[in-house]
């Protein structure tokens, strides 16, 4: 079996081994800790293969290809391969998954259903990654969305039937107008009267009429984006990972919403250069509002976990920003934006995690001075506030740095106007982050709290995976950027050709 | 006509011969003895549906009137094997309810004599042949639904079956003497020749769908398949839900697509009303309902609805999809069916929310239910979803994509109320929850059958594959 199916069959078998031969928490989390670090150690090998057949000269567009015909009838095939950016996904959903699994080292009720949930969640994102069929890839997109409503309605805090049935619905109504789309590349995608097909690597070499480009654009950009966070499409954001318990809220804001960008980028625009071209005004306006009033919207609330999927919103909403942006330097920023916001996002869930697990209360003007009490936690989530609203040395600065120098490059006013917004952004992050940071962790400590116990060893293992990476991307970006370069110059080559 | 081509009915000579040794059977048991007609009826229908997979000659008999080719041999095998599941299920209940008033073989005789008029039915080459079949396999299910004669409700639901089905042949009956008026015969071949589409043939053809249409219960002749759904028994329920109304859109497809393909281009515009109101009519009546039964009567009526989108293809592709997704619809919908039967023979309980908290006591049956619904909704793994992928194929392949919009925006509406019952199970926990029981064997098996056939059918396309190396049927 090659390297990359291997990414979809081991959740399975976690899955099959926790369904058949487990019962209680210590064996259900052992058997998907193992099964994830075995995850790992593929993701690493994955890396490492990479890099060797990159360094040997082989600079096709995808590495390690696989196509296996499925549904005939359809022309319809199970072809898989990846390139810099999907590697790097594939690893950053690993990191994520595994520090989950640490974060709910105590999860309870019905642990090993939890787990399950988890991981097929998990094979339905690695799946959507490895993916280069539209078939193939819509399959494992919803694979990956509905688990989400058990994860969030079973194990959730708060509204959580409400947010759930939110979520699901909007993102399969999402993944609804996704599908019309996707059958309107297959049948018109090919006007020469080829045999219709799937497969984006052939559809790329095809000529999508225009006028049919128009009109699908929309429905994918709509479709990937809803799950992107692209405003007013978001709502379900703020709600779901409010209610999600910590681990959902970690994969959920830390891989599954970079599915939106990611899909955008490899299929959407890849698929139809002028339809991006046509609408990118449009949708430009929709994501710098995204940015702005995500980031206007956490300085109102009061609930940890809502201020940080504002954040997110707003973040998220950098990254469409930057695939509109149409240059090298902004899609740079865009994938290391997604990755490194998968990092942050999950560390910060998962530090309200802990906390709210220790206190009980998620409102901030009810704690205060918590670096007293839980020293590692606060400094952690100092990092993290840090990390977010761009501190040169983590991932955060990087990133965004491209973004804007991105936007800035195109020569026109419209576009550097709208980059000036976006920018404006970051100051409204550095007033709710610091603000809360200041509040929350230092001053003078909340008396009900005190005697709480320290970080446990599994905490402290999920924050170090995470601070570590954090701190990786923002101290060595060009490592990162290799990877993240050699995706983009293939995938922009349509639009900038146009 | 020889006995050679003779074996070319053998499906239906088969059947009628099951038929008989029932009767015999039921005359020669003892009354101590008589719980062995379950058995014996399994059994015999067991080997039954065995054969109908074996490949069957291509041929017509009676003149033409009778027709069978691979496509329809294998639609009637498939029809076999959801029949089969449905009895398996509902031994518990033949055991319980119709063994102490001696009613065992007659159920399995109505329902054998149904499954025969569905055959002839969809093996009809003419008119004639084709309303034998439709009144033989209605009229075995009136009597059935109206089976649980001390329970009023099944009786209320079988009158009212009987009136509305009764009606709805009539308008048939009416709309192909119509049509015989004007092209001058009742055989498909020379219809299809001889169609000009003056205006008595068009009320001719319409009244022909409107019959048909109330089989497949298309809005707005959808009225009775709720009341009727929830008053007859739940096997009933399931055998008209899946069964009957299966052998009803293939008839609509072959009418469609050969005999009529003249008028379909001027009757499309009207099918894509119906299909959209269909759809939407049935998901927005769904949400609101308690009963189990009625839910999913009325998530029934919208995926009538959905099939509807490859009816206006008129291409194989068409064809493909509609067998494809009845073969996975039967599955979906028997599991479905087959545990709120189960639970409402144990406890009595067919409201959503006496399921509530389901999981924790009864975790095996909550997975089914909660798989089968997911396939009815369409999501990825299970089959349904590629069952309703390829519908939409179909539609797209006309270029229908408004309509695909239209239907995709309908499954996010059905995806709420088939959620439902899964948060009930899952996502609840109740003081008062249905307690932990065991299924009996045979309702056992079919669950793991339709559950293996959920998971397997969809991923592995060879099924597919296998149903559309027949389709060529246009």
């Amino acid at each position: 079996m090659d390297i990359l199916t291997l990414f979809v069959v081991v959740p399975v078998i976690i899955t099959l081994v926790l369904v058949l031969f487990t019962k209680t928490l210590e064996q259900a989390r052992m058997v998907t800790l193992i099964g994830m670090l075995v995850q790992l150690g593929m993701s690493i090998n994955l890396i490492y293969k990479y890099l060797e057949t990159r360094n040997s000269g082989d600079h096709s567009i995808m590495l390690f290809q696989k196509n296996i015909p499925w549904f005939s009838e359809f022309n319809a095939h199970y072809h898989i391969g990846v390139d810099g950016v999907s590697v790097l996904m594939i690893l950053l959903t690993t990191l994520i998954v595994i520090a989950g699994t640490f974060v709910s080292w105590k999860i309870t009720p019905l642990s090993k259903e939890f787990f399950i949930s988890l991981i097929v969640l998990a094979t339905g994102v690695y799946g959507f990654f490895i993916s280069l069929d539209l078939f193939t890839m819509f399959v494992f997109y919803e694979i990956a969305v509905i688990p989400m409503y058990l994860l969030i309605g079973i194990w959730g805090s708060g509204p959580r039937e409400y947010a759930a049935m939110k979520l699901t619905l909007m993102l399969m109504g999402a993944s609804a107008l996704l599908l019309v789309a996707l059958l309107g590349i297959y049948f018109t995608g090919s006007a020469g009267g080829q045999t219709p097909t799937f497969d984006i690597l052939e559809l790329s070499q095809r000529e999508m009429p225009f006028e049919w480009q128009k009109i699908f654009y929309p429905l994918a950009f709509i479709g990937f984006g809803t799950i992107g966070a692209l405003f007013p499409f978001h709502t379900w954001s703020p709600d779901g990972h409010a209610s999600a318990p910590t681990a959902v809220s970690m994969l959920h804001a830390g891989v599954l919403m970079k599915l939106g960008g990611y899909g955008i980028f490899r299929f959407a625009m890849f698929l139809m250069p002028e339809g991006a071209l046509f609408w990118q005004d449009f949708f430009l306006i929709l994501a710098v509002t995204g940015v702005t009033y995500g980031a206007l919207s956490a300085i109102q609330q009061t609930d940890l976990k809502y201020i940080n999927a504002y954040s997110s919103v707003s973040h998220l909403g950098l990254v469409l920003f930057a695939l509109l942006m149409i240059n090298k330097t902004a899609w740079n920023g865009a994938m290391l934006q997604s990755l490194s916001h998968g990092f942050i996002t999950a560390l910060f869930f998962a530090l309200i995690g802990m906390i709210y697990g220790r206190t009980h209360v998620r409102d901030i003007t009810k704690m205060q001075g918590m670096m007293r009490i839980v020293p590692l936690l606060s400094v952690a989530y100092v990092v993290a506030a840090l990390a977010n609203l761009g501190l040169p040395g983590f991932s955060g600065f990087v990133a965004e740095m491209n973004i804007f120098v991105g936007g800035f490059l195109n020569n026109d006013l419209y576009k550097q106007a709208l980059t000036v917004f976006a920018v404006t952004s970051i100051v409204v992050t550095a007033v709710y982050m610091l603000r809360l940071t200041g509040r929350m962790v230092f001053g003078p400590t909340t008396k009900v709290y005190t005697g709480l116990p320290k970080a446990f060893w599994y905490e402290k293992v999920a924050i170090g995976i995470l601070v570590g990476f954090i701190t990786l991307i923002g101290t060595l970006p060009f490592w990162w950027l290799q990877f993240i370069e050699d995706s983009v110059n293939n995938f922009i080559q349509p639009l900038v050709s146009k | 006509m020889d006995l050679d081509n003779f074996m070319l009915m053998r499906d239906e000579i088969l059947l009628t011969v099951i038929i008989l040794m029932m009767l015999v059977a039921e005359v020669l048991l003892s009354q101590k003895n008589k719980k062995y007609v379950i058995q014996l009826g399994l059994v015999l229908f067991a080997g039954y549906t065995f054969q109908s997979f074996i490949p069957n000659e291509t041929g017509e008999l009676f003149g033409g009137s009778y027709k069978t080719y691979p496509l329809v041999h294998l639609f009637k095998a498939i029809l076999a094997f959801g029949v089969m599941m449905i009895l398996l299920q509902s031994v518990t209940w033949i055991k319980e309810k119709l063994l102490p008033y001696d009613f065992a073989a007659e159920f399995f005789i109505l329902i054998f004599s149904s499954l025969i008029g569905l055959n002839f039915m969809v093996s009809a080459g003419d008119f004639l042949m084709f309303y034998l079949g439709l009144e033989l396999s209605t009229m075995p299910i009136i009597a059935l639904t109206a089976f649980e004669f001390w329970n009023h409700r099944s009786v209320e639901a079988g009158v009212k079956y009987i009136m509305l089905a009764s009606v709805s042949s009539a308008i048939l009956l009416f709309g192909v003497s119509l049509v015989y008026a004007t092209a001058g015969s009742i055989q498909f071949d020379v219809i299809t020749g001889a169609m000009h589409l003056p205006l008595l043939e068009i009320i001719g053809l319409i009244m022909i769908f409107i019959g048909v249409g109330f089989k497949i219960s298309l809005v707005p002749f959808h009225f009775w398949a709720a009341d009727v759904y929830e008053g007859a028994p739940t096997v009933i329920s399931n055998y008209l839900s899946v069964i009957s109304k299966g052998g009803a859109v293939y008839v609509l497809m072959t009418l469609l697509f050969i005999v009529f393909k003249a008028f379909q281009t001027e009757w499309n515009w009207i099918m894509y009303g119906i299909s959209i109101l269909t759809m939407l009519i049935g998901n927005l009546f769904a949400l609101r309902q308690q009963n189990m039964k009625r839910f999913l009567a009325f998530s029934s009526v919208a995926q009538a609805g959905f099939i509807l989108l490859a009816m206006l293809s008129n291409n194989e592709l068409g064809v493909k999809a509609i067998i494809y997704f009845l073969l996975i619809y039967i599955f979906s919908n028997v599991a479905a069916f087959g545990v709120v039967q189960v639970i409402s023979l144990k406890t009595g309980k067919e409201n959503i929310d006496d399921y509530t908290g389901l999981y924790r006591t009864n975790p095996k049956l909550s997975l089914v239910l909660m798989i089968a619904l997911f396939s009815l909704a369409g999501i990825p793994p299970v089959a349904g979803f590629f069952a309703k992928f390829f519908l939409y194929a179909a539609a797209a392949s006309k270029g229908y994509y408004l309509l695909i919009f239209i239907a995709v925006l309908n499954v996010t509406i059905s995806l709420y109320y088939y959620l439902l019952p899964v948060r009930a199970a899952f996502l609840r926990t109740s003081e008062n929850p249905i307690p932990y029981f065991k299924s009996d064997i045979y309702s056992k098996m079919a669950f793991v059958i339709a559950m293996v056939g959920l998971l397997v059918l969809g991923l592995y396309s060879g099924v597919f594959e296998y149903i559309s190396g027949m389709s060529n049927i246009l």
